[in-house]
């Protein structure tokens, strides 16, 4: 049982065995494959049934490409509201229940408790997604998804949830209560998922005005970085390289004119450092900070704001 | 082993603690008192590095808890006084978390917990979850846990707030124990009665301000507690009793069936004076003495005057 001792550390240890005791994990599990289920036979029915007068009646390879976007789009919204609950209060609820007090006396380091609470958080998501495997076959039966196509989906997912999640843990760390860290994450997340689409539009209305008094256009217009923000988007260029494309109004038709970037790889890097720095606050702030004395001391992963007492 | 200097703490403009300077050498039971809202849970979360203070020193066992906290924690166990349990996690399981977290590797920890248990009478709860035991249980398993790692140092804040009598006389003997083991303990209470018998040495703080610190003994001494002096006669005590409330240095005459007690803040001559007088003046005196000062009474005196929330 060596690899247990490595990988597993006590708190770790004990996050899985709290989320896979209470009820609560195996009903959300169930409601949300319900939800996504529903969504797929909702879906089939609409288009056997209602859709093009009975004539698109057989299985075919596009209505499976029509159907793994839909449920693609479905499961980001899905993961889009289950992240925050999961996670915005992951350090506000110990302190709630007045147990983070004795758990930062112990010698666990800041990094680990943070560490292993988004880890714990993340593999039941992790879990309850690929636990939505079989709602995909659905897709296969009909053809026209490649097994990459799959893999990227669900390593793209595990990103959103890392990123929404590092936000729930940054906001449960740093707010006392944790309905107001969940409410906070919610809106944060509402500003990525819609703000950021909103203001794409916008911005894109402004520019073709511009454009279409210029003379001198562009290769690319910058609008497009704003919509590299938005998750869905970058969903859709995972899919569709050419919608990259689109999104930067690239002009011309010549093969090398292409994006500065892809959506998704724009989306990445940006919000590998919103994660990275979520984290890093959090680990700072779990702990009260010391403050920078007169000789500057150096030895310290401790830090962070004073923390109240926990009454 | 715990040595605490110009701590201050201040939230926001409210300063809760105004130069607080202790001393508790190795094995002393420390009684820490003080009304509520006084800045012990305070002082105590500073010692348990679980806040900064504002300005000042802590020192447990030579290790500041701000520039060396992670020391400081090995040899601490830290009790708040108000605590939560994992409720979905059985009795043996919670000690095994806390004592993995505190790197005690599964070997030790299956020999330890058992001992634990016994030491805190759950023996007979280690398979049970954590959420059905009761207040006093609860309490007991969070001193176990602050056991884990076999610290010098414990700090419990309030262990026995809450609690039932019978609870109570049962945490008093884990105790006893610990104190036999030769624990540094820094136990704080409102009530002082409760500290009574087992504490070595008592610090006073109010507002934020140690008011006293030391020995039992000394404190008494040092503050000049008012003696009371318990008289019993024969007959007519209410008499004798409405006679010395006019007396030089009496304060106070209280006379119930089991005396007279007059709170007398004369020396030993003026003492001696009064018993002349009263045998002068013919009352047929039993006994005179002075009636044993206790904690509580000095715990009044000291603190006279202060809101008492
Ligand atoms: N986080 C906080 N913010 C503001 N004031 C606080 C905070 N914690 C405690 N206090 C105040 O500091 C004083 C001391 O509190 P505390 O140390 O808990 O007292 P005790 O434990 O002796 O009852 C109290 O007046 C309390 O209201
Ligand atoms: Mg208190």
């Amino acid at each position: 049982m060596n690899w247990t001792r490595k990988w597993i550390n006590p708190v770790l240890d004990k996050e899985f065995r709290l989320r896979m005791r209470t009820p609560r994990s195996a009903i959300s599990l169930m409601v949300y494959i319900l939800v996504l289920g529903l969504i797929a036979l909702g879906f089939i029915y609409v288009s056997m049934y209602l859709g093009n007068g009975g004539g698109q009646t057989r299985f075919n390879s596009g209505m499976g490409q029509i159907m793994f976007y839909v449920l693609s789009f479905a499961q980001l919204v899905l993961i889009a509201f289950m992240a925050p609950a999961l996670t915005a209060g992951v350090i506000s609820s110990e302190r709630e229940k007045q147990t983070l007090s004795m758990l930062l006396t112990t010698q666990q380091s800041s990094s680990t408790i943070i560490l292993s609470k988004l880890v714990s958080s993340l593999s039941f998501m992790a879990l309850i997604v690929v636990a939505t495997l079989p709602v995909y076959s659905i897709v296969f039966m009909y053809g026209g998804i490649s097994l990459n196509q799959l893999v990227s989906l669900f390593l793209f997912y595990l990103f959103i949830m890392l990123m929404l999640g590092s936000l729930g843990v940054l906001f449960s760390t740093l707010l006392k209560r944790t309905m107001i860290s969940v409410i906070v994450t919610y809106g944060v997340g509402l500003c990525i998922f819609l703000l950021t689409g909103l203001l794409y539009l916008f911005a894109l209305s402004l520019v073709q005005r511009q454009n279409a008094q210029s003379v001198l256009q562009p290769d690319y217009s910058w609008v497009g970085y704003i919509l590299g923000l938005n998750p869905a988007a970058a969903l859709i260029s995972l899919f569709e390289p050419s919608f990259s494309k689109q999104a930067f109004l690239v002009r011309g038709t010549t093969l090398n004119a292409d994006a500065p970037i892809q959506l998704w790889q724009e989306f990445v890097v940006v919000y590998s450092v919103v994660i990275i720095v979520s984290l890093w606050i959090s680990i700072r702030r779990i702990r009260p900070v010391r403050r920078r004395r007169k000789q500057a001391e150096t030895d310290g992963t401790d830090g962070g704001a004073t923390m109240e007492p926990v009454k | 082993m715990i040595e605490i200097e110009h701590l201050t703490k201040t939230y926001g403009s409210f300063q809760a603690l105004k130069d607080i300077n202790m001393y508790i050498p190795q094995g002393t039971v420390f009684g820490f008192v003080g009304p509520n809202g006084a800045g012990k849970s305070t002082t105590m979360s500073i010692l348990a590095t679980l806040m900064l203070p504002t300005s000042g020193t802590a020192r447990v066992d030579g290790f500041e808890v701000t520039e060396n906290p992670k020391e400081v924690r090995k040899r601490i166990g830290y009790m708040p006084d108000f605590f939560g349990v994992y409720d979905q996690l059985k009795t043996t399981e919670y000690l095994h978390f806390y004592g993995a977290s505190y790197n005690i590797p599964r070997g030790e920890r299956d020999k330890l917990i058992p001992q634990l248990l016994e030491l805190v009478n759950l023996s007979d709860k280690a398979d049970t979850y954590v959420d059905s035991l009761s207040r006093g249980m609860k309490q007991r398993l969070c001193l176990a846990r602050c056991l884990v790692h076999d610290p010098k140092v414990l700090i419990l804040d309030e262990p026995a707030s809450g609690l039932d009598p019978r609870a109570r006389i049962e945490m008093r003997e884990i105790l006893k124990e610990l104190k036999l083991m030769g624990k540094t303990i820094i136990i704080s209470s409102h009530i002082l009665p409760e500290l009574a018998e087992m504490v070595d040495e008592i610090g006073v703080i109010e507002h934020g301000q140690m008011v006293a610190q030391g020995r039992v003994a000394d404190i008494q001494n040092r503050l000049r507690v008012k003696k009371v002096l318990h008289i019993r006669s024969l007959d007519k005590e209410e008499e004798l009793a409405a006679r010395l409330r006019d007396e030089p240095y009496v304060s106070g005459v209280l006379a119930d069936n089991t005396g007279i007690h007059v709170h007398f803040g004369g020396g030993d001559e003026d003492q001696g004076a009064l018993l002349q007088r009263i045998v002068s003046w013919g009352y047929p005196v039993l006994s005179f003495h002075e009636a044993q000062t206790n904690l509580e009474d000095v715990f009044l005196e000291i603190t006279k005057g202060g809101p008492a929330t």
